[in-house]
C-alpha cells in the first residue's frame, strides 16, 4: 500500500508543475490581452515577402485591367 | 449601358473602400476617393507595406486633410513626462489609445511601424483595448514623428487632457484569474483524493484515510485563505454599510465548512467537506469572471477632460509655442483655429469668433463674439483663426464648475436595490432563524448532534446557485446586447434596466439622426448642367455637408474644378466649366450683407452661381428609423418624455410621431434637464435617461439608468451605463423588453437554486448531511442553475427576435 505515497508524491507535483506554469503565465501578462495573438499569429513571417510580392503584383494586374475596362466603358 | 453603371457602382476606393465615383484619382490602376486615402497607399506602397491591403478588403480609414491637427505640444518634454509609461536612456515605452483600428490590417500596420519609422523598436496592439503600445529610441525619433505618422496614416491618437491620467486597470483581472486558477487545481486535485474515502468504505486503512484527510487539509488552504478573499471583502463591505449583501451568506458558509472540516480532520472525525468547499469557490469564481466582462475599447465613464485638448497655442514675446494647458494663465495670449476648442475662459481679442456651443449647451448654431467680449470654455471655434486672452485658469473655468456641480468625476452606483442584494438579506436572515430552531430542537433532544446539524445546514444553505443565476442570465444578456450594438457597462444594468418606469429621450442627435439630413434646395430649381457644377465643387471637399449635397445630387459626370479653395469652417469656392461656384455660410456666399432670412435653427448651405445668389439647401434633421415603433411599444407600459435643448419648432411634428408624451420640455439647458430628472426622482419614478451629447451629460449622470446613442461608439460620449449604437435604435424597444426576460429567468433560477436548498437542509437539520451528499448536490446545483439560466437567456432571445 506505500506504493501510493509515491504515486501521491508524483501527481501533485505534475499538477503543482501547471500550477505554476499558469501563475507565471498570468503574471506575465498572457490573460490580458485575449484577442490579439489570435489575429497575430496569422500574420506571416518576414522571409516570406518575395511571395508576397508576388501575389501583391497579381493583384495589381487584376486590379488595373479591372479599372481599366471599366473606364472604358465610361468613356 | 447597364453593366457599366453596375461596375462603376462597384468601384470602391482601394483604401478605404468608399465608392470613388469617376474620381480622376487613381495611382498603379487604383481608385481612390479622395487625396487622404492616396496619400496613406502611396506611403504604405513606397514602403512595401501594401501587405495591409491583403488582410481585410478595403481596410483604410480616410485621414483629416482638412483640419490638420498640430503636435507641437509633443516636443514639450513636461507633456512627454505626462503621457509615457517609462523611460531610460535610451528606450521610451508609452501607449496610446487608437480609437479607429478596426480590423487584422490595422494590426499588422501598427505591428509594422518600425517599417516606417527606424525609431521604432517594437510596437504591440492590444485590439480590444484599442492600445498601441510603442517603444522607441528617443535619439532617432521623437514622439510627435510618431504621432504624426500615425495621423497621417489615417490612426490619429486620442490625445486629450483625460489620457494623461493613468488607470491601474489590470491588476484586478489579473487577480481574478489567478484566484481562479488555483481554486481549480485545488479542487481537481481534493476531488481525486476524497474519493477513496467514498468509494473504499470502511476497507481503507486507517493510515492512507488521514493521509489524504491531511492533504486536502493542505490543498484547501489556498482557497479558503487567498481565492475566495474576494467573497470576505465583499461582505463585509456590505456589513459596514449594514447591508446583507448575497457574499454575507457566502462567506459565512465558506467560513463554516473550512473550520468545521479542519476540525473534522484533526480529531479525525470524518472527512470534512472539502470538494464541496474548493467546488463552490471555483463555481462562484468563474461566476463571477462570467460578470466581469466588460468592453474594454469603450470608454463609459467620460470626463470632459477627455473633451480638451492637451495643449494650447500661445503668443509669448511674439514667438508661437504650443504650452499644455494646465500650466495656461491668466494673462497667456492663446491663439485659437478653426475647429480648436477653448480651453479656458477668456476674452476675445482679435478676431471675431464664431463658436459652437453645441457641446455645452445643446444650441448647435454658432455664438459671434466680437473683441472684447467673454468666450467660455467648452466652445469650439469656426472660422478664422482668433486670439484670446485668458481670464481663468482651466480648474476655475465655468464649465469645469458647472460638471463638478453635478457632482464631479464619477457618477454614483445605480440607486436602484439589485435582487441579489435584497434577496441576501432575507436569505441570510431566514437561514440564521432555522439554525437557531436547529440548535434549540437538538438541544432539547440529542446533545450530540447539535454542533453537526448547525454546521451542515451553514454549509448545505450556501447560496452557491443562487449567487451564480443572476451573473450567467445578465451576463449571457449582456453579451446578446453586444451583438445587437447595445453595450453595459456591466451586467447588472440589465437589472436595472428591467425595472424603469419613466424614459426620457433627448431630441437631437437621439431621436434624431446626425449626420443623415434630408436634404432641400429653397429657391429657383437648378438646371441639369447647374446641378452638374454644384455637385463637382462639392466633391472636393470632405466636409460631411458636401458630401451630403453630393450624395443627394447623385451625378455620374462631374466636370474638373479650377482654383478650388476651402475657407475652414466658411465653405467652398471654385471655377466650374468657367462659371465661378461658391458654396457655403450666407456670409461666404454673399459677403457681408445683413441676413435678411429670419432665424432658424435648421443647418443651410447656400449657393451662388456667377456671383448670383441662389438661395440655399436646407438640412433638416431626419428622425431615426424606427422611432414611431419603438415609442409606441415602449409607450405601452412606460411614460415617456422629451427634454430638448432646442426651440419647440419640432413639437406638432413629434407628437404626430408620438401623440401621448407624459412631458415634452423645450429650451432646456443642462442645468435644467439635470434638474428635470431628479425632480421625476423625487417623485418616486425610476428614470432612464436616453442621450448623446455632453449637454445630456447632467442628466444621465443624475438618472437611474443611461443610455449614450452614438454613431460611432467609439468616438465620445458621456458618461453613462449603456451606449447604443446609432444604427440599433430600432431595437431598442425589443431590447428593454429583453431586459425584463431575463430578469424573469433569473427569477426562475432562484427558485430552482431554492428547490436544491430545501432538499439539502431536509438533511441537515437532522444531521444526515455526508460529505458525499454534500460533493453531489453543490456541484449538480450550480451547474444545473448555470445551464439553465444560459440557455432560457439564449433560447428566449431566439424567440423573441433579438437575436
Amino acid at each position: 500500500m506505500s506504493v501510493i505515497w509515491i504515486l501521491v508524491g508524483f501527481s501533485v507535483a505534475v499538477a503543482l508543475g501547471f500550477l505554476i506554469a499558469f501563475i507565471w503565465a498570468v503574471r506575465t501578462g498572457q490573460y490580458d490581452d485575449k484577442y490579439t495573438p489570435s489575429v497575430r499569429i496569422l500574420f506571416e513571417e518576414e522571409k516570406k515577402t518575395s511571395t508576397f510580392n508576388q501575389q501583391n503584383s497579381t493583384k495589381k494586374e487584376e486590379g488595373s485591367a479591372w479599372n481599366g475596362d471599366g473606364n472604358r466603358q465610361v468613356r | 449601358m447597364e453593366s457599366a453603371t453596375v461596375e462603376e457602382a462597384q468601384a470602391l476606393c482601394f483604401h478605404c473602400g468608399t465608392p470613388a465615383g469617376n474620381s480622376d484619382i487613381e495611382v498603379d490602376g487604383k481608385p481612390f476617393c479622395c487625396a487622404g486615402c492616396k496619400a496613406v497607399y502611396q506611403i504604405l506602397s513606397a514602403n512595401q507595406l501594401c501587405q495591409y491591403y491583403n488582410f481585410d478588403p478595403n481596410p483604410g480609414i480616410t485621414p483629416s486633410l482638412h483640419a490638420a491637427p498640430r503636435f507641437e505640444f509633443l516636443d514639450d518634454p513636461a507633456v512627454i513626462q505626462q503621457l509615457i509609461d517609462f523611460s531610460d536612456g535610451s528606450a521610451t515605452v508609452l501607449t496610446l489609445r487608437i480609437p479607429q483600428m478596426h480590423c487584422s490590417s490595422c494590426i499588422w500596420l501598427l505591428e509594422n511601424l518600425h517599417k516606417l519609422d527606424e525609431g521604432v523598436g517594437f510596437s504591440r496592439v492590444d485590439f480590444l483595448k484599442k492600445t498601441l503600445l510603442i517603444r522607441f529610441a528617443k535619439q532617432k525619433t521623437s514622439l510627435r514623428k510618431i504621432v504624426t505618422l500615425l495621423t497621417s496614416l489615417g490612426y490619429e491618437p486620442e490625445l486629450n487632457l483625460g489620457s494623461i491620467q493613468k488607470k491601474p486597470a489590470q491588476a484586478m483581472n489579473r487577480s481574478l484569474f489567478l484566484k481562479l486558477g488555483i481554486a481549480a487545481f485545488c479542487f481537481g486535485n481534493i476531488m481525486l483524493f476524497s474519493l477513496p474515502e467514498y468509494f473504499a468504505g470502511s476497507r481503507a486503512d486507517f493510515s492512507s484515510r488521514s493521509l489524504f484527510g491531511y492533504i486536502n487539509l493542505l490543498l484547501s488552504l489556498p482557497v479558503a485563505l487567498y481565492s475566495s478573499s474576494l467573497f470576505y471583502v465583499s461582505a463585509w463591505q456590505g456589513l459596514r454599510k449594514k447591508i446583507i449583501n448575497i457574499d454575507v451568506p457566502i462567506a459565512l458558509g465558506i467560513g463554516v465548512v473550512f473550520v468545521r472540516s479542519v476540525v473534522d480532520v484533526l480529531l479525525a472525525t470524518g472527512p470534512g467537506y472539502f470538494d464541496s468547499l474548493t467546488g463552490l469557490v471555483f463555481f462562484l469564481l468563474i461566476g463571477r469572471l462570467f460578470q466581469n466582462k466588460t468592453y474594454e475599447g469603450l470608454n463609459f465613464e467620460r470626463h470632459y477632460q477627455s473633451y480638451f485638448p492637451l495643449a494650447a497655442a500661445v503668443r509669448k514675446n511674439g514667438d508661437e509655442r504650443t504650452i499644455p494647458i494646465t500650466s495656461l494663465r491668466p494673462g497667456d495670449r492663446m491663439i485659437l483655429r478653426n475647429n480648436e476648442i477653448i480651453p479656458a475662459d477668456s476674452v476675445v481679442m482679435k478676431g471675431s469668433a464664431r463658436i459652437d456651443y453645441s457641446f455645452v449647451t445643446g444650441e448647435s448654431n454658432p455664438v459671434t463674439k466680437v473683441v472684447g467680449e467673454v468666450a467660455y470654455a467648452g466652445g469650439k471655434q469656426a472660422g478664422a483663426t482668433v486670439e484670446l486672452e485668458v481670464i481663468k485658469e482651466v480648474s476655475e473655468s465655468k464649465l469645469v464648475q458647472l460638471w463638478n456641480d453635478f457632482g464631479g468625476s464619477e457618477r454614483s452606483k445605480s440607486r436602484l436595490l439589485t435582487l441579489s442584494t435584497s434577496i441576501g438579506k432575507y436569505f441570510t436572515i431566514a437561514i440564521l432563524m432555522l439554525t437557531a430552531v436547529t440548535v434549540f430542537f437538538w438541544w432539547m433532544v440529542d446533545h450530540t448532534r447539535i454542533l453537526n446539524a448547525a454546521t451542515a445546514i451553514l454549509i448545505v444553505a450556501c447560496p452557491c446557485a443562487l449567487a451564480l443565476a443572476a451573473p450567467f442570465a445578465f451576463g449571457t444578456t449582456m453579451r446578446i446586447f453586444g451583438k445587437r450594438g447595445f453595450y453595459l457597462k456591466n451586467a447588472g444594468i440589465v437589472e436595472s434596466l428591467s425595472k424603469v418606469d419613466t424614459i426620457v429621450f433627448d431630441k437631437t442627435g437621439t431621436l434624431t439622426q446626425t449626420f443623415h439630413s434630408s436634404i432641400q434646395f429653397v429657391g429657383m430649381p437648378l438646371s441639369e448642367k447647374e446641378i452638374r457644377l454644384v455637385a463637382s465643387l462639392a466633391r472636393n471637399s470632405t466636409h460631411p455637408l458636401s458630401r451630403t449635397i453630393v450624395e443627394h445630387l447623385a451625378q455620374k459626370d462631374l466636370s474638373d474644378v479650377h482654383s478650388f479653395e476651402e475657407v475652414e469652417g466658411e465653405g467652398i469656392r471654385g471655377i466650374v466649366e468657367g462659371i465661378p461656384v461658391q458654396l457655403g455660410s450666407s456670409n461666404f456666399v454673399r459677403g457681408k450683407k445683413p441676413c435678411d432670412e429670419p432665424e432658424t435653427t435648421e443647418t443651410r448651405v447656400h449657393l451662388s452661381l456667377q456671383g448670383e445668389h441662389r438661395v440655399w439647401f436646407s438640412f433638416e434633421n431626419t428622425y431615426r428609423k424606427g422611432v414611431t415603433e419603438v415609442l409606441s411599444h415602449l409607450g405601452r407600459k412606460r411614460s415617456l418624455m422629451i427634454l430638448s435643448g432646442d426651440g419647440d419648432r419640432e413639437r406638432e411634428r413629434l407628437q404626430s410621431i408620438y401623440g401621448q408624451f407624459a412631458d415634452m420640455r423645450f429650451d432646456q439647458k443642462p442645468s435644467d434637464k439635470l434638474a428635470f430628472i431628479r425632480e421625476l426622482q423625487n417623485a418616486g419614478r425610476k428614470v432612464l435617461m436616453i442621450g448623446d451629447g455632453l449637454n445630456d451629460a447632467g442628466a444621465l449622470w443624475q438618472s437611474d439608468v443611461a443610455i449614450a446613442v452614438a454613431e460611432d461608439v467609439t468616438s465620445f460620449s458621456p458618461a453613462c451605463d449603456a451606449i447604443l449604437e446609432g444604427s440599433s435604435f430600432g431595437m431598442l424597444d425589443r431590447l428593454l423588453e429583453f431586459a425584463s426576460t431575463s430578469q424573469h429567468v433569473v427569477y426562475a433560477s432562484f427558485a430552482l437554486s431554492i428547490l436544491y436548498n430545501i432538499g439539502g437542509l431536509w438533511f441537515a437539520v437532522q444531521g444526515l448531511l455526508s460529505p458525499l451528499l454534500a460533493a453531489i448536490l453543490m456541484p449538480l446545483s450550480s451547474i444545473s442553475v448555470v445551464i439553465f439560466s444560459t440557455t432560457a437567456v439564449r433560447q428566449l432571445a431566439k424567440t423573441k427576435g433579438v437575436i
